[in-house]
């Protein structure tokens, strides 16, 4: 069962694996609530028409060391996406606050990474809004986004 | 000087506390080593050939005494006693244990210091013109848009995973003293006709295995526009920078497989979609980074102190002519001190000689000190009358090399005898040259050169920009040493030509010489540089120095 970390700490996974369809897929699909998997070299603006069917964009992590879902995210965002927004696959517990200002709101591991980075190690990152250069930085226009 | 705000203070110091915590956590395995790697370079911690490195931060090359004395305090305490100084204003430790790093972080947050993003697939160190705020020929400062940058880049949720690593200069000079044509983004100061400021922007420059000048993308880009261009450039580097060859990573290569103009646009469309959103950066912060870089009050009255010691000191005139260069105040002049003393190791400080530039500045230079990527370092602000007090003290801790932009001023990288890249030694090789010159006796007659060493095609030691390179490689388990001739860091940055085959360890200075010993018969005044002599005339003459026997083959 994987893991799905948010800032309180692990909850169990409540969606089923099943549920996540690709782009393709979600394109031809009726439902109205869509869960959608996101290579990490998907171009953005080909997932904005779907943005209002869509619950959850999962990105995949195929590495920790490859850092494109952190700009795909930060595009989803600035393109007006306001659904919930997830990465997972391979994110260590050190990307977690990386990850949260990026635009995810939460990081789905397995179980082997559970155990080897346990809640608190994640928990110990949660306070991703503190110590946060860009934020204090970079006056964002209110009214844009989207 | 920019001092750090209660928000600098607390960020380094909880970041040296996350990296205690992730060493803690790489002994106890919650992070495997593959994890721990980058963590740790982000850190600034290398892994070298013999031992630990820690590469700290002089964030665009500007310190003071108090910094630079817990620089030595460093040396002293926790490695052999001296620093060396490198091409991207960094200070390298060599020999810290693994355990003790973390307390050196601490020392150096203490004095508003850090080794963040020192190495690693990340935005490094954000370099500038040495001379800031000191040239006579200076139009803007660059040090607000490199503090503004580092602010920026440091630990930017985008960017902390990047295909490579990620290099930034910024001029703010006619006369380019950051080689900016040399970087992943070099930013050159301008003003537009209405003279408003703002930038040139270049991308894509690099040396390394695959040497390339940068390219402009924007002739102007207006002031407030800085970090939302920047972004975008990285976000579009971010995302589609090779990533399944760390040899083809770089920008550089990204610009080179999809085309300058292709890459613009790319560029262009990112920056018009964030310039919806993106209100500006804060404009307290940016007045106040300004204010932080104001000069200080300089001090106009003259006396004959300066001229009297160089009429009565011949060593001090040579000094002189040769270490100083025009400040913006006539009674003033910016002074560099040569790292590299005949013989020794370019770039390498004692701890006792880093006291000794600390005393120097705090009580004769308005507190300033800068390293130059060209390993010296520099009293940006020293008023003239101070100079000969200046000199007996560094003569006293032998720091009086008269050798500034002349043939033993040489750029070295580390090479053999600490890098695991290296294939070839180059600090002996540095020695050997600058001990035959100085011998010789015509360094002063042969004016201007640049000498720059690698010992591997990675570049450190900048051998593709030397108005003579010299690229150390193993062939069969022999070192040789290839030449470029003709490069250019400047304003005008070209890449050297190769010469031809490579030189033997043992043949490279006669090969040197043969070559220097053709250009002061050639050169048409002696005004005329190595590198005028070489734009004249091609490299024809040159190659028949360095190869006489092809010479005699075709006779």
């Amino acid at each position: 069962m994987p893991i799905v970390v948010r800032d309180h700490g692990f909850k169990r996974e409540e969606l089923n694996e099943s549920n996540f369809v690709d782009l393709e897929d979600a394109r031809k699909s009726d439902k109205e609530s869509l869960a959608v998997e996101l290579p990490n070299c998907e171009d953005p603006q080909s997932v904005k028409p779907l943005f209002p069917k869509i619950e959850i964009i999962r990105i995949k992590f195929p590495n920790f060391g490859d850092g494109r879902g952190f700009s795909l995210a930060g595009k989803l965002r600035e393109l007006g996406y306001a659904g919930r927004l997830r990465a997972a696959g391979y994110v260590i517990s050190d990307q977690y606050a990386i990850a949260r200002r990026s635009g995810f709101d939460e990081v789905e591991i397995d179980e082997a990474l559970a155990a080897r980075q346990p809640e608190t190690q994640w928990i110990s990152k949660s306070k991703w809004k503190a110590h946060f250069y860009q934020d204090r930085l970079v006056k964002v226009n209110p009214d844009s986004v989207g | 000087m920019y001092r750090y705000s209660e928000f600098d203070e607390l960020f380094v110091r909880r970041r040296v506390e996350e990296f205690r915590d992730q060493v803690q956590r790489r002994l106890s395995g919650s992070l495997t080593e593959d994890e721990f790697k980058p963590l740790r370079l982000k850190n600034g911690l290398y892994l070298q050939l013999h031992a630990y490195m820690l590469r700290v931060a002089i964030p665009y090359g500007t310190l003071d005494a108090r910094q630079m004395r817990q620089l030595a305090f460093i040396a002293d305490n926790w490695d052999k006693g001296f620093g060396h100084f490198t091409t991207r204003q960094n200070v390298q430790f060599n020999w810290p244990k693994l355990a003790d790093v973390p307390e050196i972080l601490e020392a150096l947050a203490d004095v508003g210091m850090h080794a963040i993003q020192t190495s690693g697939n990340c935005i490094r160190n954000v370099t500038a013109d040495h001379f800031a705020g000191a040239a006579a020929d200076e139009i803007s400062d660059p040090r607000p848009t490199a503090e503004l940058l580092r602010q920026w880049s440091t630990d930017h949720p985008e960017f902390q995973y990047l295909p490579r690593k990620f290099k930034i200069a910024v001029s703010g000079s006619p006369r380019d003293r950051a080689v900016t044509k040399a970087h992943d983004i070099g930013l050159r100061m301008v003003r537009n006709q209405r003279g408003e400021p703002g930038y040139e922007v270049l991308i894509g420059g690099g040396l390394g295995r695959t040497p390339m000048i940068g390219a402009t993308v924007r002739e102007f880009l207006p002031e407030n526009d800085l970090l939302a261009y920047v972004e975008s450039i990285l976000r579009v580097y971010n995302l589609h920078g090779r990533r399944d060859n760390k040899y083809k990573a770089r920008l550089k290569i990204l610009v080179h497989e999809t085309g300058v103009d292709s890459l613009t646009h790319e560029i262009e469309d990112e920056f018009a979609e964030r310039k919806k959103w993106f209100a500006g950066v804060d404009r307290e912060l940016v007045a106040n980074l300004k204010a932080a870089f104001e000069p200080p009050v300089f001090d106009l009255s003259r006396t004959r102190a300066f001229e009297d010691r160089k009429e009565r000191d011949s060593d001090f005139r040579v000094w002189t002519d040769t270490n100083l260069s025009r400040h913006r105040c006539s009674a003033y002049a910016i002074a560099t001190v040569s790292l590299k003393p005949i013989g020794g190791t370019p770039g390498d400080a004692t701890a006792n000689q880093m006291r000794v530039l600390a005393d120097i500045a705090e009580r004769l230079a308005h507190d300033e000190i800068r390293v130059s990527h060209e390993q010296n370092i520099i009293f940006p602000h020293i008023p003239k009358d101070k100079i000969p007090e200046a000199y007996d003290l560094l003569a006293a801790a032998g720091l009086h090399t008269s050798n500034f932009g002349l043939l033993s001023d040489i750029i070295a990288c580390p090479g053999m005898d600490y890098c695991a890249l290296a294939t070839a030694r180059s600090i002996p090789v540095a020695q050997d040259i600058s001990r035959r010159f100085h011998d010789l006796g015509i360094e002063r007659t042969i004016g201007e050169m640049k000498i720059k060493i690698s010992g591997c095609i990675n570049a450190c030691g900048h051998h593709h920009v030397g108005h003579i390179g010299i690229l150390g490689l193993e062939r069969a388990g022999v070192e040789n040493y290839q030449i470029t001739l003709g490069g250019d860091a400047t304003e005008t940055a070209a890449l050297g030509d190769r010469a031809g085959r490579g030189f033997s360890a043992e043949e490279l200075l006669p090969a040197l010489e043969r070559l220097v010993a053709e250009y002061l018969r050639l050169r048409d005044s002696a005004g005329e540089t190595f590198l005028e002599a070489y734009r004249r005339m091609g490299p024809e003459p040159f190659r028949a120095a360095l190869y006489p026997e092809a010479k005699k083959l075709a006779a």
